[in-house]
């Protein structure tokens, strides 16, 4: 066993109202420079629809994350031969046009135009060339447009459904989305840090951080080769084309550093953000991402360790993994939902770079028409007091729609969740209504593999979390890095607890 | 020109690289520009590199091994082939090149992203090659002339004891390509020439994954 930790996150689906406030302060913080206007660190999609940049599932199109040759794992982008030829024209990778090209407007001639019969308008202008630009599409370009035949149409995720559940989807009184915000998935086993080839002596200019396991590109090493860009399957490390170099989500580590959660958590409305330390086997990793699609969710499952197990906290500690960090790991909102509860899954782990942010699926509205001017739910009155539970294959957002979002084509995983998703709700509003004779609540719960302690513990961690639950950031010692160079005292005299250079007087 | 400035050269672009490389590595490669326009890159860039490549691998093993080589194209029917091969390559790095430029001139986001110092290198890369082909077609052999008389006077730089009188009577064309080699020598740690010396070989057999540890730990199971 070699255990280590690492910073992992849940998103609630259900729960996310798609208001972007997360966006919003990423790009503030980070990301509101020249080249990096394309850079949504953390940006919302709307599902079905084809993302950002558009088409990333499309792996045919990018050629990201991993394959399966046999036994073999290897980079869909290419070996490492290739990387080197190919390194004078890298031929997968997304231009501006799959993002968009950054533009502002004019706001000057508003006010300095000559005075006309016209009202002056604000020409858009490109920042990259300051010319006027035609805009053709733009951040969140898709945005609520579930239905619509050019962008929806196109997500490859509806490859997997049959004609019938893609009209289904589409039919105008039907249409139904929802939201799905994105980060950088801080992986196991992450594509970009494998496809990296800067470093002549040492390897890499994107690493994973032993400590917390959050994925950083140096840009000290970075020598802007652009295959992470390609090798990302999620296409969360993205090329800045003012300096030349390659950046992506930090985890706002410098917050979380100083016990403060990231931004997009920190910010978020609907409150769907979790934040907390997993604990995980890193021997285990590429036997792991090797498994067979139908495995993929339940090998990743079993790859993150019991932090209350005295076999793996004997193990974390001689690791290195601090008892704060082991005891935080015990408290994590992630273990439950993602390993306790089952109700967690990561987002098309298909690519098999073992992504740990995970999704709670949302719970949408089942089949219903408008008969005698009224909804009329399907199959309610077979089912009686359980049309949701009956009616899974009766979502309007088919179950294999998202089991090809979050459990590679397992439909069997994702019923689970929703099984044990729809029993919470069931549970609770007995609780509060008292309609639901015993004997049926028990076949409930037991259909969902679920107990009455189980959904209370469900139900608080997802209606009435404090942000002290929400969100347990673990103690990541950054004081201690510093040892390695200089003493502490004396680093703190000089620079403060940084890594910036040292003032010198002469 | 041909005994101080090829020192000067070589010192300053070892110095600066040096300077830069400790003090200003964020700055330490070229920007790549495929992000702004990718399908006239692959037209330019891959016959570009994979041409000069071969060209400047043929240059240096003549310099090195400027004895065996002696022997070597002693017999004509291998110098002709390979002054086919080489007239051939450095066509084809020109035609990249040309390629590069004209992409530079007409693609607005490339134009527009697009320094003093970029345009410097692609005229000097371009009198470079378009010399070294020029001194190819009209100078033919210089496979066997260049070993008696640019090699001696190369080799003598680098006994530090440079010796002129081997390359001054040489034609023009050859003069220039010689000191402007030495042009784009200076040019490199100031430009996006500086890429050549970020060479990723070690990635052909590094461990996929890269982790980092503020202290690693001492003892691992």
């Amino acid at each position: 066993m070699d255990i280590r930790a690492q910073v992992s996150m849940v998103f609630h689906l259900d729960k996310c109202v798609g208001c972007h406030t997360c966006s919003v302060a990423c790009k503030n913080i980070w990301t509101d420079r020249r080249g990096t206007e394309h850079m949504w660190w953390n940006n919302v999609e709307t599902k079905p629809g084809t993302g950002f940049p558009t088409l990333w599932e499309d792996q045919e199109k990018y050629k990201g994350g991993w394959v399966k040759k046999g036994k073999k794992l290897t980079l869909r982008l290419q070996g490492r031969v290739r990387t080197l030829t190919n390194i004078f024209h890298n031929p997968n990778l997304p231009t501006v046009d799959e993002y968009f090209e950054p533009w502002t407007y004019r706001y000057d001639d508003l006010f300095n135009s000559p005075e006309g019969h016209d009202q002056p308008t604000a020409r858009p202008v490109s920042q990259v060339t300051n010319r006027p630009v035609d805009i053709v599409s733009g951040p969140n370009w898709d945005d609520d447009l579930g239905g619509s035949a050019i962008y929806a149409r196109n997500d490859p995720n509806l490859k997997s459904l049959t004609d019938e559940e893609r009209a289904q989807l589409r039919k105008l009184e039907r249409i139904a989305f929802f939201y799905v915000p994105r980060i950088c998935n801080h992986c196991l086993n992450p594509a970009c840090v494998a496809a990296c080839p800067a470093g002549v002596a040492q390897p890499g200019a994107i690493y994973k951080r032993g400590e917390d396991g959050i994925v950083l590109i140096n840009p000290e090493k970075c020598r802007g080769w652009r295959m992470c860009v390609s090798a990302c399957p999620y296409k969360k490390s993205y090329y800045n084309w003012a300096t030349g170099k390659s950046e992506k989500c930090i985890l706002c580590y410098p917050r979380l550093e100083s016990g403060h959660a990231p931004a997009c958590f920190h910010v978020c409305v609907g409150r769907i953000r979790y934040l907390g330390i997993l604990l995980y086997d890193a021997s285990r990793i590429k036997e792991t991402a090797s498994v067979d699609d139908a495995e993929l969710v339940e090998a990743h499952r079993a790859i993150i360790q019991d932090p209350n197990d005295p076999e793996v906290i004997k193990a974390a500690k001689a690791n290195g993994v601090s008892d704060n960090m082991i005891s935080t790991a015990q408290r994590s909102p992630i273990y439950k939902f993602v390993k306790e509860w089952r109700l967690a899954l990561p987002l098309t782990p298909q690519f098999r770079t073992l992504p740990m942010l995970f999704y709670v699926p949302p719970l949408l509205p089942v089949l219903a028409a408008v008969k005698d001017g009224h909804y009329d739910i399907a199959g309610v009155a077979d089912e009686e007091l359980r049309p949701l539970l009956g009616s899974l294959d009766k979502l309007r957002v088919p179950l294999r729609y998202m089991a090809s979002l979050f459990a590679a084509g397992n439909v069997g995983i994702v019923e689970q969740v929703y099984r044990k998703l729809i029993a919470v709700r069931i549970f609770m509003r007995a609780q509060r209504v008292k309609d639901m004779p015993d004997a049926e609540m028990q076949q409930i719960l037991a259909q969902a593999n679920t107990t009455p302690e189980e959904v209370r513990a469900i139900h608080h961690l997802t209606a009435k979390p404090t942000f002290e639950q929400r969100f347990v950031i673990p103690p990541l010692n950054r004081e201690m890095a510093v040892e390695a160079t200089v003493d502490p005292y004396q680093h703190a005299h000089e620079a403060g607890f940084s890594f910036r250079k040292v003032i010198k007087r002469r | 020109m041909f005994v101080v400035f090829p020192y000067v050269a070589v010192v300053l672009a070892i110095a600066v690289l040096i300077y830069r490389y400790a003090r200003d590595r964020v700055a330490f490669s070229s920007q790549s520009s495929q992000f702004l326009e990718s399908p006239l890159l692959f037209w330019g860039s891959v016959p570009w590199h994979y041409g000069i490549l071969l060209i400047l691998l043929v240059h240096i093993t003549v310099l090195v091994f400027s004895g065996a080589w002696k022997i070597w194209v002693a017999v004509p029917a291998r110098l002709y082939t390979f002054e086919i091969i080489g007239m051939v390559l450095a066509a084809l790095s020109l035609v990249g090149l040309i390629i590069l430029v004209i992409r530079r001139l007409s693609r607005a986001r490339v134009f527009a992203t697009s320094t003093v110092w970029d345009w410097l290198v692609l005229v000097a890369l371009l009198v470079q090659v378009g010399s070294g082909l020029l001194v190819a077609i009209l100078n033919r052999w210089g496979l066997e002339w260049s070993l008696n008389t640019v090699v001696p006077w190369l080799l003598s730089i680098v006994r530090l004891n440079p010796q002129p009188e081997d390359i001054i009577y040489l034609p023009l064309l050859v003069k220039l390509h010689a000191v402007n080699a030495f042009v784009l020598i200076a040019l490199l740690p100031f430009t996006r020439l500086m890429h050549i010396v970020n060479l990723p070989i070690s990635y052909l057999w590094r461990p996929y994954q890269v982790v980092v540890w503020n202290r690693r730990p001492r003892v691992r199971s």
